[in-house]
């Protein structure tokens, strides 16, 4: 048989009519074009694919079953191992991870892994979830701070094998940056408050409006509970600390998609929460993050948004489908510059930012050619509205507030990656808050580890 | 949900709320705010805790009806409940012997610099208060305040009650005659930039409670950022209270107005569907 080299393509909204709508852009796999992609899956023995996948899918088995058409059995395979399939088969950059040991790169495309993971995903959210039976509850409870994916990860792993656990979350809607980060158009919410029901069908509670830190303390939580898992995500927005960055109209990503994917600013009046939107809107930045921002402005109704990275399109951090798919909307990308400083007008709204021009040097500590500033090649470039979105840090709140926890000088508090032990004792941690901002999967990789050693210290060590 | 235990009227369009939210009322300390969201399409509002009670697990908060959120908020009864309260958001205040201690609030910030007096008094503070407001009825806290303090001003707008003229009137005066240890300003951000630039020449320190905008309150959105001797910091985790004389208040007024316009918007529709029901009541 001759092997397809190319992926099944994926049937997506049109550009014309997706830019004026916050429905997901791309619709997800028919069964005619789920089983023609599974059947070229090549069935590798050595299963290369598993080593790229942070939650260990086996991913060779769920497409054999897509295959047999067997999809119950498909999406239960999945979720032997990962809690979240219709999220991260939407969020993954499976292109770094399965995608890229797949065999079949080395004819042409790989298996299209993460189209598969989510039509048997969204096929069982369609037709109802099923929870697995918990066999055995033992008297044993674990806290667990956050409710994004990595909370949600060690939480749902701890409730199958038994344990009690409660998650404590500071908004006022579970979910962490999957809710307030992602928007709609990428990961619509209904998607990700199914993923989270089934997590509480799992028996786990989660308490909303809980600031662990200011309402309770770790060591107040370690009374009650026999363990604690942190796993507050890299929530602290950074800005570029350049004169004017607190003029009106300058947005940290942060905020402006909270304010739009969280508080539903996109439909106000009907919601209380406002936004403005600028005619000429700036992002800045070159992550996901900064296309998800882009795309945003531009569904808000900015007639031109410009995304400002100050390197070029082959170091972006964000994942290419987000590029091309930003780039077929219309979103316009300006290479090689930095801002120097913003620039406002007299009732403090801002009206543009001086960008310097840059050349690339050497690989830095990131492996990514450095930006050089050029001498003298500063130019005002005019925009109404601008959102950082240069990276996040970890939230200060909890290192502040939890006595012999050992943070590292970035702010991340440190773990054993092999166990995600912190220094203190009974405490875990992982995701961003442990790994710095990274990917929602890596996140899901690290709670699946602390869930382990979790598992074995409250189980088998006693 | 969070229950309403009580509710008062202090002045026209301030309201005192007590909430049940025991895990608050354990922790909350002197300076700090909760964040609150009235219904499901709601937006979030920071409003400072002005009282607490552990045993009854309630925390008591002042406000003034001045947007839609604030008018719903006062809208709801004795046994309704609000949707969600966060807290103790922010850094307490910082509370020492400081010698004489003046606290100056102005409208609705004199609830919030009550419990700020209540425990200075406790360190063992000589505590002045300069209380003030547009005329009599606006001076609210007066017998809590007066009960407290070692030595109690009054101003109003229009002289209706005390001393006709601006609590800096008061506070100039005291500043001339007098040795004073460290400030406390509570109210409109333009009183709190006055009163630092009348301490200013003094060399008294002035601690002021911004009020920007905020979303979340925990330090995941910058949107309350201010910049406070010439640094970006957020108000939610490095405040609610900064040094008066390092901060850019004319940055924060511009800052504060920037939903002016979407403010009225939605206060004119809350308007208009009131008035719709009232009409259609009738028919």
């Amino acid at each position: 048989m001759k092997v397809l080299k190319t992926k099944t393509s994926m049937p997506e909204q049109p550009v014309k009519e997706r830019i004026k709508n916050f429905d997901e852009v791309a619709l997800g796999y028919t069964e005619e074009q789920a089983l023609i992609e599974a059947s070229r899956c090549l069935q590798c023995k050595g299963a290369p694919c598993i080593k790229g996948c942070p939650v260990n899918i086996d991913i060779p088995s769920f497409i054999r079953l897509i295959r047999e058409r067997r999809y119950d059995e498909a999406i239960k395979k999945i979720k032997e191992t990962n809690n979240l399939p219709a999220t991260t088969g939407r969020v993954c950059p499976q292109e770094n991870q399965c995608e890229a040991l797949c065999t079949l790169k080395k004819v042409g495309e790989p298996v299209a892994i993460g189209r598969l993971e989510r039509f048997v995903a969204d096929l069982e959210l369609k037709e109802g979830i099923e929870i697995p039976k918990i066999e055995k509850r033992y008297d044993k409870k674990v806290a667990v701070i956050g409710s994004g994916p990595a909370g949600l990860t060690v939480a749902g792993d701890l409730a199958k094998k038994g344990i009690n656990v409660s998650i404590f979350e500071a908004f006022h809607e579970p979910g962490g940056v999957l809710i307030y980060g992602i928007p709609e158009f990428r990961l619509p919410k209904r998607i990700v408050r199914a993923e989270i029901e089934y997590v509480k069908n799992l028996g786990v509670n989660i308490y909303t409006n809980i600031v662990v830190g200011r309402t309770i303390t770790i060591d107040e939580l370690l009374k009650e509970y026999n363990a604690v898992f942190i796993g507050t995500g890299a929530g602290a927005p950074q800005f570029l600390n350049i004169p004017g960055e607190n003029l009106v109209g300058i947005y940290s990503a942060n905020e402006f998609l909270t304010r739009v994917n969280l508080m539903k600013a996109y439909r106000f009046p009907e919601y209380d929460t406002p936004i403005k939107i600028g005619k000429r809107v700036g992002v800045i930045g070159g992550g996901n993050v900064a296309m998800d921002a882009a795309r945003t402005a531009l569904r808000l109704g900015a007639e031109e948004v410009h995304v400002l990275y100050r390197r070029t399109e082959e170091e972006m951090p964000a994942r290419y489908e987000e590029i091309i798919h930003a780039k077929e909307e219309g979103i316009r990308f300006n290479f090689l510059v930095a801002p120097v400083k913003f620039i406002g007008d007299e009732h403090g709204g801002v009206i543009g930012v001086e960008l310097q021009r840059m050349i690339l040097g050497e690989p830095d500590s990131s492996g990514r050619r450095r930006p050089i500033p050029v001498p003298d090649s500063n130019f005002f470039f005019p925009l109404d509205m601008i959102i950082v979105a240069i990276g996040t840090v970890p939230n200060p709140l909890i290192s502040m507030t939890t006595p012999g926890l050992a943070i590292s000088k970035h702010g991340t508090i440190i773990i054993d990656e092999t166990t995600g032990k912190t220094s203190k004792e009974r405490v875990y941690a992982g995701g961003d808050i442990a790994s710095g901002a990274a990917t929602v999967i890596n996140a899901m990789g690290a709670g699946k580890i602390a869930a382990r050693s979790i598992i074995k210290h409250l189980l088998e060590e006693n | 949900m969070f229950e309403i235990l009580d509710k008062k009227i202090l002045a026209p369009g301030v309201k005192l709320i007590k909430v049940k939210a025991s895990l608050i009322s354990q922790k909350a300390l002197a300076g700090q705010f909760v964040v609150i969201r009235v219904y499901e399409k709601g937006e979030r509002i920071p409003l400072t805790i002005a009282d607490k009670d552990e045993k009854e697990g309630s925390i008591t908060i002042v406000f003034q009806e001045v947007g839609k959120t604030t008018k719903l908020l006062g809208k709801l009864e004795r046994s309704e409940y609000i949707l969600d309260v966060v807290g103790p958001l922010g850094k307490p205040s910082e509370i020492d012997k400081y010698g004489v201690v003046i606290g100056v609030g102005g409208g609705v910030g004199i609830a919030a610099l009550f419990p700020i007096l209540k425990s200075l008094k406790s360190y063992g503070n000589y505590v002045i208060s300069i209380i003030g407001g547009r005329s009599k009825d606006y001076v609210i806290y007066r017998d809590e305040i007066e009960n407290l303090v070692d030595e109690a001003y009054i101003t109003t707008d229009d002289g209706t009650l005390g001393r006709k003229g601006l609590v800096t009137d008061v506070l100039k005066e005291l500043l001339e005659n007098r040795k004073i240890d460290r400030i406390w300003a509570v109210g409109p951000t333009i009183m709190m930039k006055v009163v630092s630039e009348v301490t200013r020449p003094y060399n008294v320190p002035t601690i002021v409670s911004l009020n920007p905008i905020m979303v979340d309150g925990t330090g995941m959105c910058g949107g309350c950022r201010v910049t406070v001797g010439g640094e970006i910091k957020f108000t939610c985790v490095d405040g609610p209270e900064f040094d008066g004389h390092l901060v850019d208040f004319d940055e924060l007024l511009l800052r504060l107005k920037t939903y002016k316009e979407e403010e009225m918007l939605a206060l004119k529709i809350l308007e208009e569907s009131e008035a719709n029901r009232i009409e259609s009541s009738k028919d």
